[in-house]
């Protein structure tokens, strides 16, 4: 696999940042987008542009029918049984509020309980939290382990007859964590609970197979895939789409509208009001290719021997210390220097062209668990190299250097 | 950029040894400081005597070298001042941070205004002014007693 082959694709790297080259590790939060998505949104709206569904003139079909090929791809992407199980939102944030909302309407009842864990972004903790404002639902936390971990007998321990349902992340955003989903919806499933995985951080990185998993609700933000912004999945087993309520109402998503009565549109169209992010719906299909076309095994092959490398030598930097330690660990790093607040340390590796994050990463649960305020992190995409990680720890030394640290 | 403007020694010094650091005996003001972007939290006590004068100020709180320094700093040069003229104060550095180009004030001499100058450095980094005006911000706050958090997201 030619790495530097790939990283040509991406027009940003031929940008330079401080007047240095960009060196990217915020794929975490958001990658990098290559040729192919962007000539895609471009064409779409020069030479193709129509809504979708509605129509039926000539650009309206083709346009619908590109729209749909998005949908099967993802459906064979993430290995759906029907490409009708897979929803387009705004992001994952509305896939997992979209669970959330009619799922606790017809589910969650006062003393309910919703079970997450400490690893979680906030966006799969605040939607839950709306239906302990509104219902009285209880949300648990599963804890974690030293390393990162989730701790399965706790978890378990932590599983009643309130318990409604389970959302927990595939990976997480600040440790790394590989969350062994498969393990967590058995368990869920021989008590019947429903099983939501935020799949934000796992999408662009590891095999998705939502038929093996078995989960219930699977949630992605494209922006992270290689794709655009303004533009997530969810995927839901056919049975909780037919059964839960619609989320959004307005245009597209009905099937008869009276005066005293409204009927809804089959699934997927009963969760798509109003006009959806049409050219990234396209132009996403260009990220399903690009990954496909590099192959998910490589993928992860790559970002592991990439991550093993980058902690190898972060370890031996002193006063680096690395949070977490999980039992299987994708390409998330977040550390932090002893003397040097995060943020000191995003600004002055950022002089070197080094873009990395600094902060809570959206999980302050994780951060208030772990001890800490903020931590650095850096995350890699297939685009990084060994010269990615060279430059981050020569630009951590500088960290040091600045700080009078020994 | 030069980030030897940004992390002049006397930052790095003030961000490592943080003056009147702990909750000061008798403090009658207080108020919270949050920047939710990186989750720095400060809390400023205010011993303010009869005739509004700013007898003791103190914080406790954790952040980057820039917000540490920058709160140090201020609890220095504020200390024993009137509360009108540690409102001059305030003012003065809240607009060389964000406008001047030096610090203009008749109630701060000349070392004290090369301390506080050793802060706009920061200027050049946008991302970073509200680590420097975090605890300005949540001066005022405590001095008005209005027991409100200070979140920097809902400041200009």
């Amino acid at each position: 696999m030619d790495i530097s082959e790939i990283k040509s694709q991406f027009p940003i790297f031929s940008n330079k940042v401080n007047g240095k080259p960009l060196v990217y590790l915020d794929s975490s939060n958001s990658s990098q987008k290559p040729i192919s998505v962007l000539k895609t949104l471009d064409n779409f709206y020069k030479n193709e542009f129509s809504n979708v569904g509605r129509s039926i003139h000539s650009l309206a079909v083709n346009a619908t029918n590109k729209f749909e090929e998005t949908r099967t791809s993802i459906k064979t992407f993430i290995n759906a049984d029907s490409k009708n199980e897979i929803i387009f939102t705004k992001n994952a944030t509305e896939s997992i509020n979209l669970v959330a909302t009619t799922f606790g309407q017809q589910n969650i009842q006062k003393g309910d309980e919703i079970l997450i864990t400490e690893l979680e972004h906030h966006s799969n903790y605040v939607p839950w939290h709306y239906l302990r404002e509104t219902k009285g639902a209880i949300i648990k936390f599963a804890p974690i382990n030293e390393d990162g971990d989730i701790i399965i007998d706790k978890f378990k321990e932590l599983i009643t007859k309130k318990t409604k349902i389970i959302a927990v992340t595939h990976l997480s955003n600040v440790t790394g964590t590989i969350v062994p989903i498969k393990e967590i919806v058995e368990i869920a499933h021989k008590k019947n609970i429903p099983v939501l995985v935020d799949g934000c951080q796992s999408a662009p990185h590891i095999k998705i197979d939502v038929k093996d998993l078995d989960c219930d609700f699977y949630a992605i933000s494209c922006h992270k895939v290689y794709g655009p912004t303004g533009l997530g999945i969810l995927y839901a087993k056919k049975k909780w789409l037919e059964k839960l309520p619609p989320y959004i109402g307005g245009g597209g998503m009905i099937s008869e509208v009276k005066k005293d009565k409204i009927t809804y549109a089959p699934v997927p169209e009963k969760y798509e009001a109003g006009t959806m992010p049409t050219a990234e719906v396209v132009a996403f299909n260009e990220s399903i290719k690009f990954m496909q076309s590099i192959g998910i095994k490589n993928i992860m092959n790559h970002e592991k021997e990439l991550t093993d490398y980058a902690l190898e030598k972060l370890k031996k930097i002193n006063s680096v210390n690395i949070i977490g330690n999980p039992k299987n660990k994708a390409g998330v790093i977040s550390f932090t220097i002893k003397g040097v607040h995060p943020h000191d340390i995003s600004t002055i590796v950022d002089e070197e062209g080094v873009a990395i994050r600094a902060g809570h990463h959206c999980c302050q649960i994780l951060h208030q668990r772990l001890g800490l305020a903020a931590t650095a992190r850096a995350s890699f995409g297939i685009y990084n190299n060994h010269e990615d990680i060279d430059i981050l720890c020569k630009s951590i030394e500088k960290c040091r250097k600045v700080f009078n640290l020994k | 950029m030069d980030l030897k403007e940004l992390y002049q020694d006397i930052i790095l010094e003030h961000g490592k040894s943080p003056r009147n650091f702990g909750k000061c005996e008798g403090y009658n003001h207080q108020a919270k400081g949050h920047n939710p972007l990186c989750g720095d939290q400060i809390q400023i006590y205010l011993k303010v005597n009869n005739e509004k004068k700013v007898e003791d100020l103190t914080f406790e709180g954790s952040g980057c070298a820039i917000s540490m320094a920058s709160t140090s700093i201020m609890t220095e040069l504020v200390k024993g001042k009137s509360f009108s003229i540690a409102k001059n104060i305030i003012n003065a550095f809240l607009d060389m941070i964000k406008n001047a180009p030096d610090i203009k004030s008749s109630d701060l001499n000349e070392d004290q205004k090369t301390k506080i100058m050793s802060l706009s450095g920061v200027k050049q980094y946008p991302m970073r002014v509200k680590c420097a005006t975090l605890a300005w911000h949540t001066l005022t706050s405590a001095m008005e007693g209005k027991g409100e958090e200070v979140n920097t997201e809902a400041i200009d």
